[in-house]
C-alpha cells in the first residue's frame, strides 16, 4: 500500500481562536481536519493507541498542543478511561482506536457507557473505502456492531464532513439523555485532502431532545406531593447528569419528603443529610427499599425503575403513584406506568417543581409526613448498614473502605469495579457531593475501576482518585497502571482481596448449597486463616512494583490506619495497596434475584419485621 | 394484539433500515410487514411498518424509533382514517380448462393477468390485505405455483400531508 506523504503536512498557520469573523478555511488532509476538529470541540484529553487505519491520525495528533494523547495499554483501558474522564469531569470523554480488533476491544466499554448513559465519543480508523465488505485486514463493521450499544455511531465517507460529524457527536453525546457516540473513519478519508473551517452547521433534523417540562404535568406533581402521606423521592443519575443536585436540596427540604439515591446517584444527595435513607435495590438499605414499597407517592427524578432497584416488578410499591421525570421519553412507562409522566431536564424540572410546590404551600397546602417520618425512623434506626467484624483477627472488607473513605482528602473521587467491594463502598463510604463516585452500574462491567480511576485522574489532576477494586476485577484491567506511571495519572488502587469472585461467592453459598465452582482465584495467601488455599498468585506487591507503582500490603487490622495513611501520602507515583481481607464477609441487606422487595433480608436469615404480622 | 399500521419518516440516509430493523428485533418486537421508499422529498424516505402488538407497546415501539437520530417523526394510520394498499403478484397453474375460470376471478377482483402461458397465469393485484387474502383465497384451489407480496404502503385521507412539517425542518437545517 503506498502511503500518502501526509506526514509531511502541517496544518496551516491557525486563526486565532475565539474570534467570531467568518471563520477561514485551511487546506489540510482529513487527519489533520480530524485533530483539528477535537481541538475546536474542547477534548483536552484522548484515550487510545494507534493502528494501521487510524496512523494518518496520529501524525498531526503529535502537533497538537490542545489534545494531550494518553497511550493506553488495551483499547478496553482508553474506553473506561473516557467514561471515568466524562463522569468525573461532566465533559465528553474522546477515546481512539485503530480498525477491527482495535474498535472491538471498545465494544465492552461503549456498551458500558449506553447503560450508565455516559457522554463519549469514540474515534475508530476504518479501511480504505474501496476495501470496506471485502474482509480486508483488521475489517471489522463496527458501526454495524455498536448499533444497538451507542446513541448514534457515523461512518465518515467524505473528508469534508469531518468536522461536521465531530461536531454533531459530541453535540448528540452531551445533550438529551447522554451516552456514547461512534466515529468511524476510513483511512483514504484521513489521508485526504480537504478543507477546514469551524464552525461547522450541525444538521439533524430528526434530533430535538426536550428539555423544558410541561407546566401542566409539575402543578399536577406539585399537587400530589402536597397531597401524599408517604411519598419518597427516588433519584437517580440523570440528576447528576443535569447538575440538578442543588435544586434536588432545595426541592426536599422544601417539601420534607425523604430521599433516596440509586447506585447510579450517589452523591446526588448528601448521604449525611437528615432527609437521606440511603440506596433502593437488591443491595438497599432496609429504610429505603421498605419506603418504596410502602410509599403511597414515589416521584422519580432521572432514574429508569431499573430491575435492580425494584426487584419483582409486579409487586415493587404496590401503593404508589408514580409521578416519573425523565428526559428520555422512552424510559417513561417503560417498566412502571407512571400517573404523571414529565419528559424533561431533571433541572428543569426539580426547579420547577420547586416553584409549583412553594405555590402549594402559599396557598396553605403542605404535606403532613410526621408518621412517615416515625416509619422511617424505626426502620432507620432497627436496621442501620453494618457489619461484623471476622472473630479471627482477619480484616474485615468493610472496614476497609469504610477507613478509606473516612481518610480520603476531600473532593476525593471513588470508583469502584463490579460486585461485594463495589457495594461495600456504595455503603460505607459517604458520599457528600455529585461526581465523586464511579462506577458501572448498568452494564456492571468487571474492570471498570482502575481504567475510570486513570480517565478520572487525567480530567481532574487536583483530586485524589481512589480506586475500590477486588482481585477479580484488578486482575481484568491493572495494565492500565503502566499508563497511569508512565503518564503521571498517580491514582491510588485498594484490591479488597478476598481471595474470590466474592458476589458470586456470596450466590453460591446463599443459593448453591456452598457449592463453590470457579469462584476461587486463589489470590489469597495461604494462611490458615484463609482456608480456602491461597496461593499469593499473582503477587499483587510485586505485579504493582513491576508496573512502577508503589505496592503496599496489609493484612492486619492494627496497620490498617497506617497503611492507608501512608498511601494517601504517595502522590508522584500510582500506588496499589492489597488489602488481604476475611473470604466470608457478605453484602447485607439483600433482595434475592427475581423476588419481591417485600422479601429483604437485612442480614442472612433476618427479614426485617415491620410489624405486618407475616414473619414466622 | 392488534395491527397498527405506522408511517416513519427517515433521513435517506445509508443503514437506516438496519437500525429500525435491528431495534425490533432486540427490543422483541414483530413486524408483520415492512415497505420502504422515498418520499416527493429526495432526502426523505418513508418506512410503512405494521406491527402486531398491545396498546402498550406500541408506545415503547414508536418512543424507541423516535430515539433514533435518523427518524424524523412518526405517524399512526389509523384504519379508517387512512389507505392501506399491498401488491401481490402470484403464479397459479391453469391450463385450458380453468383458464377462464381463472380471469373471471381476476375480474371480480379488479386484478390484472400480467403473464400467460399454458401451463400458468400470473396475476398482479393490489388492495387492502384483506381483499387480496380473499382473492388468493378463489384461487388456491386451481394450484398457487409461487406468490410474492409487498409490505403494505398507507397514506392518510384528506388533503393533509404528514411530510410537511419534517420538510419544513429539514429545509430549516440545510
Amino acid at each position: 500500500m503506498t502511503e500518502q506523504a501526509s506526514g509531511s503536512h502541517h496544518p496551516q498557520p491557525r486563526p486565532r481562536s475565539g474570534g467570531p469573523q467568518s471563520a477561514p478555511v485551511e487546506h489540510v488532509t482529513g487527519a489533520q481536519s480530524l485533530i483539528r476538529s477535537l481541538e475546536e470541540v474542547g477534548a483536552d484529553t484522548v484515550f487510545g493507541i494507534p493502528g494501521g487505519t487510524i496512523l494518518p491520525a496520529y501524525d498531526p495528533m503529535m502537533d497538537s498542543s490542545k489534545v494531550r494523547h494518553v497511550l493506553v495499554r488495551h483499547e478496553q483501558g482508553a474506553g473506561h478511561a473516557a467514561t471515568g474522564y466524562a463522569q468525573a469531569t461532566g465533559k465528553v470523554g474522546v477515546c481512539m482506536a485503530t480498525s477491527g480488533p482495535g474498535a472491538t476491544n471498545l465494544v465492552t466499554p461503549i456498551g458500558d457507557a449506553h447503560m450508565d448513559s455516559v457522554p463519549i465519543v469514540a474515534i475508530t480508523g476504518q479501511v480504505a473505502s474501496k476495501a470496506i465488505g471485502t474482509d480486508a485486514f483488521q475489517e471489522a463493521d463496527i458501526c454495524g456492531i455498536t448499533m444497538p450499544i451507542t446513541k448514534h455511531n457515523f461512518l465518515v465517507t467524505k473528508a469534508e464532513d469531518i468536522p461536521r460529524t465531530i461536531a454533531e457527536a459530541f453535540h448528540i453525546a452531551s445533550t438529551g439523555r447522554p451516552g456514547p457516540v461512534l466515529v468511524d473513519i476510513p483511512k483514504d478519508v484521513l489521508q485526504a485532502q480537504t478543507t477546514f473551517s469551524w464552525p461547522p452547521q450541525i444538521d439533524l433534523p430528526g434530533y430535538r431532545p426536550v428539555t423544558k417540562p410541561h407546566a401542566k404535568q409539575i402543578r399536577e406533581a406539585a399537587r400530589l406531593i402536597t397531597q401524599a402521606e408517604r411519598p419518597v423521592l427516588y433519584v437517580g443519575g440523570g440528576v447528576i447528569k443535569a447538575q440538578a443536585t442543588a435544586e434536588l436540596k432545595v426541592l426536599a427540604e422544601l417539601t420534607g419528603a425523604p430521599v433516596t439515591t440509586t447506585l447510579m446517584a450517589l452523591g446526588a444527595f448528601p448521604d449525611s443529610h437528615h432527609l437521606h435513607l440511603g440506596m433502593p435495590g437488591m443491595h438497599g438499605t432496609v429504610a429505603a427499599v421498605t419506603a418504596l414499597q410502602k410509599a403511597d407517592l414515589i416521584v422519580a427524578l432521572g432514574a429508569r425503575f431499573d430491575d435492580r432497584v425494584t426487584g419483582k416488578l409486579d409487586s415493587f410499591a404496590p401503593y404508589a403513584k408514580i409521578v416519573h421525570a425523565d428526559i428520555d421519553p422512552a424510559e417513561i412507562g417503560k417498566n412502571r406506568v407512571a400517573d404523571v409522566p414529565i419528559v424533561g431536564d431533571a433541572r428543569e424540572v426539580i426547579a420547577d417543581l420547586v416553584v409549583a410546590v412553594q405555590a402549594e404551600h402559599d396557598a396553605g397546602r403542605t404535606g403532613d409526613y410526621t408518621g412517615w417520618w416515625e416509619d422511617l425512623n424505626r426502620w432507620r434506626e432497627t436496621y442501620p448498614l453494618g457489619y461484623d467484624q471476622p472473630t479471627d483477627g482477619s480484616l474485615s472488607p468493610q472496614q476497609v473502605i469504610q477507613r478509606i473513605g473516612q481518610l480520603a482528602p476531600e473532593d476525593t473521587i471513588f470508583a469502584a469495579g463490579v460486585g461485594q467491594h463495589q457495594m461495600w463502598a456504595a455503603h460505607f463510604i459517604d458520599y457528600e457531593t455529585p461526581a465523586t463516585w464511579l462506577n458501572s452500574g448498568g452494564a456492571g462491567t468487571m474492570g471498570y475501576a482502575v481504567p475510570a480511576a486513570m480517565g478520572a485522574k487525567a480530567g481532574a489532576e487536583g483530586r485524589t482518585v481512589w480506586a475500590i477494586d477486588g482481585d477479580g476485577c484488578f486482575q481484568m484491567t491493572n495494565q492500565e497502571l503502566v499508563t497511569c506511571a508512565l503518564n503521571n495519572i498517580p491514582i491510588k488502587v485498594a484490591i479488597i482481596n478476598n481471595g474470590a469472585l466474592g458476589m458470586v461467592r456470596q450466590w453460591q453459598t446463599l443459593f448453591y448449597n456452598q457449592r463453590y465452582s470457579n469462584t476461587v482465584l486463589h489470590s489469597g495467601p495461604d494462611a490458615p486463616a484463609q482456608a480456602n488455599l491461597g496461593t499469593r498468585v499473582p503477587d499483587f506487591v510485586k505485579l504493582s512494583e513491576a508496573m512502577g507503582c508503589v505496592g503496599l500490603r496489609c493484612e492486619d487490622p492494627a496497620d490498617l490506619d497506617a497503611v492507608i495513611e501512608k498511601a494517601n501520602s504517595i502522590n508522584d507515583r500510582p500506588v496499589v495497596v492489597d488489602f488481604i481481607v476475611h473470604e466470608d464477609a457478605m453484602v447485607w441487606p439483600m433482595v434475592a434475584a427475581g423476588t419481591s422487595n417485600d422479601e429483604i433480608l437485612a442480614a442472612r436469615d433476618t427479614r426485617p419485621d415491620f410489624g405486618d404480622g407475616e414473619d414466622d | 394484539m392488534s395491527k397498527h399500521t405506522l408511517s416513519v419518516l427517515v433521513e435517506n440516509t445509508p443503514g437506516i433500515l438496519a437500525r429500525i430493523a435491528a431495534l425490533f428485533s432486540r427490543r422483541g418486537f414483530n413486524i408483520d410487514s415492512l415497505a420502504v421508499g422515498v418520499t416527493e422529498h429526495p432526502d426523505i424516505s418513508r418506512i410503512t411498518i405494521v406491527v402486531n402488538v398491545e396498546e402498550l407497546p406500541l408506545e415503547q415501539v414508536t418512543k424507541q424509533l423516535n430515539k433514533l437520530v435518523n427518524v424524523l417523526k412518526i405517524v399512526e394510520l389509523e384504519d379508517g382514517q387512512a389507505i392501506q394498499r399491498e401488491l401481490v403478484l402470484v403464479k397459479v397453474r391453469a391450463d385450458n380448462e380453468t383458464r377462464s375460470q381463472i380471469v373471471e376471478i381476476v375480474q371480480l377482483f379488479r386484478a390484472k393477468t400480467v403473464d400467460v402461458s399454458p401451463e400458468a397465469v400470473t396475476i398482479e393485484a393490489t388492495g387492502s390485505s384483506d381483499k387480496l387474502e380473499a382473492m388468493l383465497k378463489m384461487l388456491e384451489p386451481y394450484g398457487i405455483k409461487e406468490l410474492v407480496q409487498s409490505g403494505t404502503i398507507a397514506i392518510g385521507r384528506g388533503a393533509r400531508s404528514i411530510t410537511d412539517r419534517s420538510l419544513r425542518a429539514l429545509d430549516r437545517s440545510a
